[in-house]
């Protein structure tokens, strides 16, 4: 297996990681994480191409890879900030329970 | 040029991370397992020879989000066990498309495994590089994303203020 | 000879490390070099606990501790066996793992940051290209380890103390980033030999260090404060402070835990100390031209002690500030103030060479400070305190 192809691998369990806790867990902050984790796989993703690509000279990939880290902070700030502003009004944070727009 | 054992060390750390991070039963230990994961990820990077995304990576996941993601927890009374099971009740279903999603990209890779290029030279990077490029080439991304930072910092505020007294 | 001083440790490195064969030689010298950065360190951190009592002990008018060896010099021995026999105690339901990782990771991650400080010329263990991103990235890590400690305690105290803290070094983190911005951008290089290398010139005798044009004076105060925030000293040390939360986010900690979190208090607090000496005083280059005899390594302690003299002499000065009125300060006063270093640096690299770029940045800084000081103090009306007694 050739090394760009292992990081690709180590990637792919991460994201399936990250998929798995986003659609089992209960909790929403579990649920951010695991998207955080998602981000974290295809960020990884990126470098190795970058690396391992044709032209490595044009940063593509890692500048790809660092405003994906900026836009995944941001979005991790208003997501926690949404969970908890759904938890003031509701008092649980539990994904089962948020359920009063179910039809 | 193979993989070497680092690459092996490295990312058991992570997935091993990544794995306690959805599974354990205590919230904070699963924020502490995503901070190992987020480390363990800045390394690889490193040995990507990309150094400047390593340390960024640092700066701004372990540094910041991860204590986000534990304030979060704190502040939404999450730091107690709980009393019914973690998992959802259609926990079998994501699961499945997990597992789907997994064998769907494993398979892509493995296919065209031995069609990738086996080594490259590998980049030498300056933070002078990074520099002129972000200001030349990328410097539409940089301003919309200062946009982008600015309206989730102003939007978070929002979301999470306390309601003005009155308005109940 | 004198460049022989100047070059001993590295010497002594070459030296020891010719009697390994060649291909362990790289190795056992980065080795060698982490040997002597964790030998060093400690022992200073012991001279600077001396140093922190018998000078706190003369600004409050009573003798420090003066009973273990002369002038209680060999104080940090009796203190280091008290720690290491006194009883571990764990509270019974503490996270144990938690309890048992933070103190390691405190230590661990303030040690790293010194690995990009250029101690001497040529004397940095590792010379990385974005050297000043990886010292910041170490610092931003140890927030995570005071927020481990102040968990797994379960106790309120430890959690409110932990929860100050987080929130005030991050907010100040922004600061000493935005300061040090400044430096970054005129020298052009995020790598710290670099810049102590630009800072290492002469005109008629005196250097170019940073610390005396005026937007590097300002970054240095700046620095200065958001350093002293960073590593919870006074004032800014309501996380700690021992009359209102015991001993904050450590107050579950005993022996010779506490022993490291006080071990990486200090030794962060040199650490961020030997990043401003090299940011902003030339790190290990000498103020004046006809000094430069003295070794490099011998300046850049001694500036390290100086710095540490500074937080002492603080910390029995002034008094404490309040939760609201430190973060209060560093949002609204310093963050503008450092954006205006920004403008300020500008300037001065575009004015070309001459006394106008001196005049008009000095300006703009003492102006800027004065205006900013006036707006803030106008809502407050500091008169005869009035009381208000119960009925």
């Amino acid at each position: 297996m050739t090394p760009l192809a292992a990081y690709l691998m180590v990637a792919a369990i991460l994201f399936a990681i990250g998929l798995a806790g986003a659609l089992t867990r209960r909790n929403a902050i579990l649920v951010l994480i695991g998207i955080e984790l998602m981000l974290n796989a295809a960020n990884l993703n990126l470098v190795a191409f970058w690396h391992y690509g044709p032209n490595p000279g044009a940063l593509t990939g890692m500048m790809f890879a660092i405003f994906s880290i900026a836009v995944a902070a941001a979005e991790a700030a208003v997501g926690l900030g949404l969970v908890i502003s759904i938890y003031r009004h509701t008092r649980t944070t539990d994904l089962d329970q948020i359920n009063r727009m179910k039809g | 040029m193979t993989v070497s054992i680092p690459f092996y060390i490295l990312s058991a750390i992570t997935l091993l991370g990544g794995l306690a991070a959805v599974t354990l039963r205590n919230t904070v230990h699963c924020a502490l397992a995503l901070t190992a994961a987020f480390a363990g990820l800045a390394m690889l990077f490193l040995q990507l020879d990309a150094q400047f995304a390593g340390f960024a990576q640092i700066l701004i996941y372990i540094g910041a989000v991860a204590i986000l993601v534990v304030f979060a927890i704190l502040l939404t009374r999450n730091a107690e066990l709980e009393a019914t099971s973690v998992f959802s009740r259609t926990w079998i279903a994501g699961l499945a498309i997990a597992a789907a999603v997994f064998t769907v990209l494993g398979w892509a890779i493995m296919q065209t495994a031995s069609r990738l290029p086996e080594a490259w030279p590998t980049p030498q990077v300056t933070v002078r590089d990074i520099g002129n490029a972000l200001m030349s080439r990328y410097i539409l991304p940089l301003e919309i994303v200062a946009l982008l930072l600015t309206a989730a910092l102003i939007g978070a505020v929002i979301v999470a203020m306390h309601e003005k007294e009155g308005t109940k | 000879m004198i460049e022989k001083l100047d070059q001993i440790f590295l010497l002594l490195r070459t030296w020891l490390v010719g009697f390994l064969p060649a291909r362990w030689q790289a190795a056992a010298g980065v080795v060698l070099g982490v040997v002597a950065i964790i030998g060093t360190y400690p022992a200073l951190f012991a001279l600077g606990t001396v140093m922190e009592r018998k000078g706190l002990g003369r600004m409050q008018n009573r003798l420090g501790p003066n009973r273990v060896g002369p002038f209680g010099i060999l104080q940090p021995v009796a203190d280091g066996i008290k720690a290491l026999v006194k009883e571990d105690v764990i509270p019974s339901r503490a996270d144990k793992a938690v309890h048992f990782l933070a103190p390691l990771l405190l230590v661990v991650v303030v040690f790293m940051g010194f690995a990009v400080l250029p101690m001497g010329r040529n004397m940095v263990l590792v010379d990385l290209d974005a050297g000043l991103l990886f010292f910041f990235a170490m610092g931003a890590s140890t927030e995570l380890s005071v927020f481990m400690a102040g968990w797994s305690s379960r106790n309120k105290y430890s959690l409110l103390g932990a929860m100050r803290a987080i929130a005030q070094m991050i907010s100040y983190e922004v600061v000493l980033l935005m300061s040090s911005l400044a430096v970054v951008m005129i020298s052009g290089t995020l790598s710290l030999p670099d810049i102590v290398d630009k800072q290492n010139r002469y005109t008629y005798g005196l250097p170019h260090w940073y610390a005396f044009t005026p937007w590097g004076f300002a970054g240095l105060v700046m620095f200065s404060i958001a350093a002293m925030a960073e590593t919870n000293r006074s004032p800014f040390d309501l996380p700690e402070g021992e009359s209102e939360l015991v001993a904050g986010y450590f107050t579950e900690y005993s022996g010779f835990k506490f022993a490291l979190f006080f071990l990486g208090e200090y030794v962060g607090m040199f650490s961020i100390a030997g990043l401003g000496a090299t940011l902003f005083l030339g790190g290990w280059t000498a103020p004046f031209e006809f000094l430069t005899w003295v070794p490099s390594w011998m300046w850049f302690f001694g500036k390290l002690m100086v710095a540490m003299c500074i937080f002492i002499w603080i910390r029995g000065t002034l008094p404490r500030l309040r939760q609201d009125q430190l973060m209060n300060f560093a949002w609204k006063f310093v963050l503008p103030m450092t954006l205006l270093n920004l403008l300020v640096a500008a300037l001065w690299r575009f004015l070309g060479h001459g006394w106008l770029r001196w005049v008009i940045c000095w300006v703009i800084v003492l102006g800027a400070y004065v205006l900013m000081a006036q707006i803030g103090m106008r809502k407050r009306n500091l008169g005869p305190r009035r009381y208000r007694y119960a009925e």
